[in-house]
């Protein structure tokens, strides 16, 4: 099942809807780090608040896309995150390191438009 | 084959008056029921077990023990008694009644039932022999099933508080909009850092909360599990898009953190609570000021 790619101003929104296959998940990975640079957006937002469970491929997928997604401009925000996921997901081995998250779709939209206002405001890293 | 034969037979026959000589001291005990049983109150009393307890009701249960134990002795089976045992425990747990009571009045009652079964056969030792013989194990089963009950009914009400316990010392509180508080006291042991981890995701998911403050000043020692655990909790809560501040480490706890070399990079610590809540006011965009300096401005 192919998730489908919302763009919302400067911003892409994903939002998974069931859970995914592995290649379900490369196929959206592909395909956010190719509509960053189409789209030229500033800000990616991937909605996982359907998912129940997340495995390892599923974490390391979404920490790629955010890690990648910022090496073209775009900072990745996951929102909706369960619990119960992510209690699993902070189990030894597994790490969404550096991968922003917030509680959600609201949420990830506020922290994107706040990084983009202190970007503009010229306060890097803020 | 013969030798085998005899001696299945023999067993046979063993295990037959083995069932009579029980009926037989059944019979007798059930005869001699009341002044057995006044007997063994008396030495109750005498012994000083059961003080929690008036002389009318341990009579009572007396009573009711004496019946249920003749009647395991002739059964065979301690059900009964085992039913009878636990609710028993459930009657007096509450009233300060100890293991080594509960055991001692079985113990006496089981000497006093011996006594009167040295009385009726002084005549005839060979005949008490193997009356003893039969109730003796019967005797110590049951004494067995009692003291097994009580002290599985006593671990089940402390299983219950410490349930209750946990339940009650790890309260989430909401005090501003969007801000948590989680006071933390006492030790806490991995099942405790579960729940309490569990509690705070669900309570940052239902109170939409962006900053916790997590205070553990009332913890007096942490293990490296346990800290580790600290360290998925705040990730995992950062995860729910909320900021996790941890105030209150003492001393110790800072000395062994570092000492046993946890990764404490990704925790966000201030001080005190007070300090705690200021930080995460600014975090939220929060500013209290006191009304006299806050008036002119508006």
């Amino acid at each position: 099942m192919a998730v489908p790619i919302l763009k919302q101003g400067q911003y892409l929104i994903a939002s998974i809807q069931d859970a995914l296959t592995d290649a379900d998940l490369q196929q959206l990975r592909d395909a956010l780090v190719a509509q960053v640079g189409r789209h030229r957006s500033r800000g990616v937002i991937v909605d996982i608040t359907a998912l129940d469970v997340m495995d390892s491929f599923a974490v390391r997928t979404v920490r790629d896309i955010a890690h990648m997604t910022r090496l073209r401009g775009a900072e990745t925000v996951i929102v909706g995150m369960q619990p119960e996921v992510a209690l699993s997901v902070v189990q030894p081995g597994l790490s969404l390191e550096g991968v922003h998250a917030a509680l959600d779709l609201e949420e990830g939209l506020a922290f994107l438009d706040e990084k983009a206002t202190a970007a503009r405001g010229g306060r890097p890293g803020a | 084959m013969a030798n085998t034969q005899d001696f299945a037979t023999l067993a046979e026959a063993r295990l037959e008056t083995t069932a009579s000589r029980l009926r037989e001291l059944v019979a007798h005990l059930r005869q001699q029921r009341a002044q057995l049983r006044e007997e063994w109150a008396r030495l109750i009393t005498e012994a000083k077990l059961l003080t929690a307890m008036t002389k009318e009701e341990i009579f009572a249960e007396a009573t009711s023990v004496y019946d249920n134990y003749v009647e395991a002795l002739e059964t065979g089976t301690s059900e009964a008694l085992q039913a009878y045992a636990r609710s028993l425990s459930e009657r007096i747990i509450p009233r300060g009644v100890e293991t080594d009571e509960v055991v001692g009045i079985v113990l006496l009652l089981r000497d006093v039932l011996a006594r009167s079964l040295f009385a009726k056969y002084r005549t005839d030792f060979e005949v008490l022999s193997r009356v003893l013989d039969a109730y003796e194990p019967a005797a110590n089963r049951i004494a067995i099933t009692v003291a097994v009950g009580f002290v599985q009914e006593r671990e089940r009400v402390i299983r219950e508080q410490q349930e209750a316990i946990r339940e009650l010392s790890t309260p989430v509180l909401p005090v501003r909009e969007r801000l948590l508080i989680l006071p933390i006291i006492g030790l806490i042991d991995r099942q405790r850092a579960r729940q309490l981890t569990e509690q705070l995701l669900h309570a940052i998911r239902t109170n939409r909360a962006k900053v916790v403050v997590m205070d553990i000043t009332g913890v007096p020692a942490m293990d490296s599990n346990v800290a580790n655990h600290l360290v998925q909790t705040v990730e995992a809560s950062r995860l729910l898009g909320a900021t996790v501040i941890v105030t209150g480490l003492s001393p110790e706890i800072a000395q062994t953190l570092v000492t046993i070399g946890v990764d404490l990079r990704t925790m966000h610590t201030v001080g005190d609570l007070q300090g705690g809540i200021e930080e995460a006011e600014r975090l939220l965009g929060l500013d209290v000021v006191p009304i006299t300096e806050a008036t002119p401005r508006t």
